[in-house]
């Protein structure tokens, strides 16, 4: 019996049927990125503890290399992604949000591209710890946009039976088409992927969820499927609702579990993995390739010829530009990721990243104007769209005040700052920013509150201490006085003893004095 | 390269304060139409009036409190305000008693609160009850629908009654006055009528009063075209509408003599401009959409209460401003359950 998909598809609440612009960067094959002159590898392209650098200025190193140690369990190595020289381990331009530099490994390629030998290994009795160190060390992350280490999101604990795996092809921000062009044109490596990923974690089943604004992937991987003949993997087409691609919303679409606020899909029996992050699970395991790579889509208004490129991690994105035939005049900013999640680069010299699934160049026409925000009017539109259910307008209002009780009260922290809200807003509000702003306020002031506890504790500690020192002391004084008292009364036999004694102790010490051992007096 | 960074998302939204409260002026033109058809040009005064003192009266108050002038005019928040009040108003009332009932709705209703956003009453409703209060005799004088096309009152007669209270020679106020169904009714009642014979009288048309049923249908058609613009959702209306609807058919079916049935409590009075358009303000109503469904109907309900046994013929403004208060409580009991929150539904 085969069902039609979508009866047994759930909803989320809310969301948004965007433009998606995909046909601008996937009707072209992914293309392979010149080698750069110049690899700037960041040691932090993770979730996690940055990696320790195991090289030194000036050694050569192999493609595939290990360049930088995780330190600690939430991190993971970097590979060096050509061979090539190390020629400064220092503070380059990283992608991040703030725009400010981290601590980078920079190789001078040698253009031979000299690769370490490949490590591939059968997966047929692995068990799920050596499968899990293998990704480790590949340095695998999520590839959808993350990068939180693959190997710890595998790891659910104990206690937490997973028996669904949920693989992310949705790619329901605009523009971004990697995943697309992954899944048409490598669907056998993401369902090998899918395999890897499912006997670590023991889940039977796999289901790959992919918006039905890419027909072409959905067929290319339901034919990969059909020559392969495993009943175990599924393809759903979902319909294409924004952010149908987070991952509590997309367990919720496929399987009807919700995930606790708290939560992690664990909880609901499900561990979530972006497609890409499967496919280099497969090469990990069975080429036994480190991560070097990644596809990136190139894309937006603002580059003369976007499309899909294979690129080395640590390529600078200026390098990159040039391969997508560089900037239309018009550009005006750029991003990386989509235009509803994605963050604005304040320039282009930083490198490639393993998180970086797009760069996206928009014109400044497209922009976002600045307008000023006029008061909310509370039509409640934001909440219509929310696909947390929240109520965006009264956290504006509540965060605007300065409640932060009560926007906790409101859930504030179940916001996934999808951008849903601002794109609905008549009154222009920059409602997604008033939640960051709201989340690090509460944040800061948790921080201060711990730091005050901890300083009234010590303080509390300290009094307490001085006072005991201070009940001791008195005690002592009163059992002296006390036994000072008593020896007046009857012990003064007791006393002259005493004063005799120590009369006899200070003469034979002065006498030890005045006698040194022979031979010992010159320094004297 | 450079390039300036802003906070994401990187795309803005294709919609504005200005473009909604446009939608809601067009869907009042077919009523408004209606009216001036029915009950002459007195309306085409109230609304120009009322409009102009709105904004005067913002811009003077905004000036006041240097806040920028040009954005607040500009999004048709006080148009659509003064809009309602005017259509509230008898059709043929004097200048003054448009001009202060605009006044109390911009400056009382909405500035002092702080202006847009922030007033927890309907201004155009604050602005009515007022007058409806302090003159009830310029507030209960309404013209009789003078058939489609011939108005009592030419446009010159009726601009010399605005402005100086003098009607056309040989012409008296019970000439061309009449009560409205809801007074009718409330007379009717009083003088131990049965509503048989009250809707006997020729006040009453087809199916509630004469003229007024067609302006009424009118506001139903514009109010459903905000609900297809999105421009309003359905809750308060559906809510309110329900609850006026099964009162009145409750009541009249247990003594139909006393207690008027659904058909005339929904096409007459403020029921359906109420619905579509003053009880479906954002601002001082409910934001939730449970919330909406228990302030529509608590409007309705009070409206209904009002009108069967309270002092006065209709109920709608009142009953708004009896829910705008209670907005509040509503909200924070009708939050909707979050996203992994509780129990799944």
């Amino acid at each position: 019996m085969k069902e039609t998909p979508t009866s047994r598809l759930w909803e989320f609440h809310g969301g948004l049927r965007l433009e998606g612009h995909k046909a601008l960067s996937n009707r072209t094959p992914v293309r392979p990125a010149p080698i750069p002159e110049e690899l700037v590898l960041p040691l932090r392209q993770h979730i996690g503890a940055p990696a320790r650098p195991v090289v030194e200025v000036g050694e050569r190193v192999l493609r595939g290399q290990v360049i930088a140690r995780p330190d600690g369990y939430v991190s993971t190595p970097v590979h060096a992604s050509s061979s090539g020289e190390v020629v400064a381990i220092e503070d380059r331009p990283v992608p991040h949000p703030s725009g400010l530099d981290g601590p980078c490994i920079v190789i001078r390629t040698d253009g031979e591209d000299a690769t370490v030998e490949p490590r591939p290994v059968a997966l047929d009795g692995l068990d799920p710890t050596e499968i899990r160190n293998r990704l480790r060390e590949a340095g695998l992350v999520g590839l959808g946009g993350a990068a939180f280490p693959t190997a710890v999101k595998l790891n659910p604990g104990p206690g937490r039976g997973t028996d669904l795996l949920v693989l992310n092809g949705a790619e329901c921000e605009p523009y971004i088409s990697c995943d697309d062009r992954l899944m048409r044109e490598r669907p056998e490596q993401i369902l090998a992927g899918a395999r890897v990923m499912m006997q670590v974690v023991g889940a039977a089943h796999c289901l790959i969820g992919v918006e039905d604004n890419k027909p072409e992937a959905v067929e290319s991987l339901q034919s990969a499927l059909e020559t392969d003949g495993g009943e175990d993997i599924e393809v759903l087409a979902i319909p294409s609702v924004y952010p149908t691609g987070a991952e509590k919303q997309l367990i919720k679409v496929l399987t009807g579990r919700e995930v606790p606020t708290t939560g992690l899909p664990a909880d609901v029996g499900v561990v979530c993995q972006n497609v890409g992050t499967a496919a280099a699970a497969a090469r990990a395991v069975h080429g036994g390739e480190p991560l070097t790579s990644r596809i990136v889509t190139l894309t937006g208004h603002g580059l003369r010829e976007p499309g899909n490129w294979e690129v080395r991690i640590g390529t600078p994105i200026r390098d990159l530009v040039a391969c997508a035939g560089g900037y239309a005049d018009t550009v005006g900013r750029l991003i990386m990721g989509g235009p509803m999640n994605g963050f604005a680069l304040t320039s282009d010299a930083p490198p490639v990243v393993k998180a970086t699934n797009c760069l996206l160049a928009l014109p400044e026409a497209e922009v976002t104007k600045p307008a000023d925000p006029m008061p909310c009017i509370r039509c409640g539109e934001c909440a219509r769209v929310c696909p947390a259910s929240l109520l965006p307008q009264q956290l504006h209002w509540h965060i605007h005040g300065r409640e932060f009780e009560k926007v906790q009260d409101y859930a504030l922290f179940d916001c996934i700052e999808c951008g849903c809200c601002d794109m609905v807003c008549p009154s222009h509000i920059p409602l997604t920013q008033y939640f960051r702003f709201g989340k690090s306020e509460i944040w800061a002031r948790e921080q201060e509150r711990k730091k005050a506890d901890v300083a009234r504790a010590r303080h509390e500690f300290r009094q307490e201490r001085l006072e005991r020192e201070k009940r001791e002391r008195e005690a002592r004084l009163a059992k002296k006085r006390a036994a000072v008292k008593k020896g007046a009364g009857k012990g003064s036999e007791d006393k002259k003893a005493a004063i005799q004694a120590a009369r006899e102790r200070a003469r034979a010490r002065k006498q030890a004095a005045e006698d040194p051992p022979a031979g010992d007096s010159g320094s004297e | 390269m450079r390039f300036k960074t802003e906070s994401s998302p990187h795309v803005g939204p294709p919609t504005a304060v200005s473009v909604v409260m446009r939608r809601v002026l067009y869907a009042l033109v077919p009523g408004t139409a209606l009216y001036l058809w029915f009950f002459g040009w007195g309306m085409a005064f109230n609304i120009v009036l009322a409009v102009g003192t709105a904004l005067a009266a913002e811009a003077a108050v905004l000036a006041l409190r240097n806040r920028p002038v040009r954005p607040a005019l500009g999004d048709f928040t006080a148009v659509v305000t003064a809009w309602l009040l005017a259509l509230a108003l008898p059709s043929l009332a004097p200048w003054w008693l448009v001009v202060l009932g605009s006044l109390f709705a911009v400056v009382l209703g909405k500035q002092l609160y702080g202006g847009i956003g922030q007033n927890p009453f309907n201004p155009a409703m604050v602005g009515y009850v007022v007058l409806l209060i302090s003159f009830p005799r310029e507030m209960t004088l309404w013209l009789a629908p003078a058939g489609p096309g011939e108005s009592g009152l030419g446009l010159a007669a009726t601009a010399r009654f605005v402005f100086t209270g003098e009607l056309p020679a040989g012409m008296d106020w019970d000439a061309i006055t009449m009560a409205t169904p809801l007074d009718a009714l409330m007379t009717g009642l009083n003088q131990q009528q049965t509503i048989t014979e009250i809707t006997a009288s020729p006040v009453f048309g087809a199916l509630a009063g004469s003229g007024w049923e067609w302006i009424a249908l009118a506001w139903l058609a514009g109010g459903l075209w905000l609900l297809y613009q999105r421009v309003i959702t359905w809750q308060v209306p559906v809510a309110m509408l329900g609850t006026v609807f099964a009162l009145s058919l409750v009541f009249h079916a247990v003594d139909p003599d006393t207690y008027a049935g659904p058909m005339i409590h929904l096409l007459s009075g403020g029921t359906l401009l109420g619905a579509f358009f003053i009880a479906t303000d954002p601002v001082s109503g409910s934001t939730t959409p449970r919330g909406r469904l228990v302030f529509g109907a608590g409007v309705g309900a009070f409206t209904y209460v009002i009108r069967t046994w309270g002092g006065y013929p209709d109920g709608v403004a009142f009953a708004v401003l009896l829910m705008n208060m209670a907005v509040p409580v509503i909200d924070h009991y009708t939050r909707p359950r979050v996203f992994g929150h509780g129990e799944a539904s």
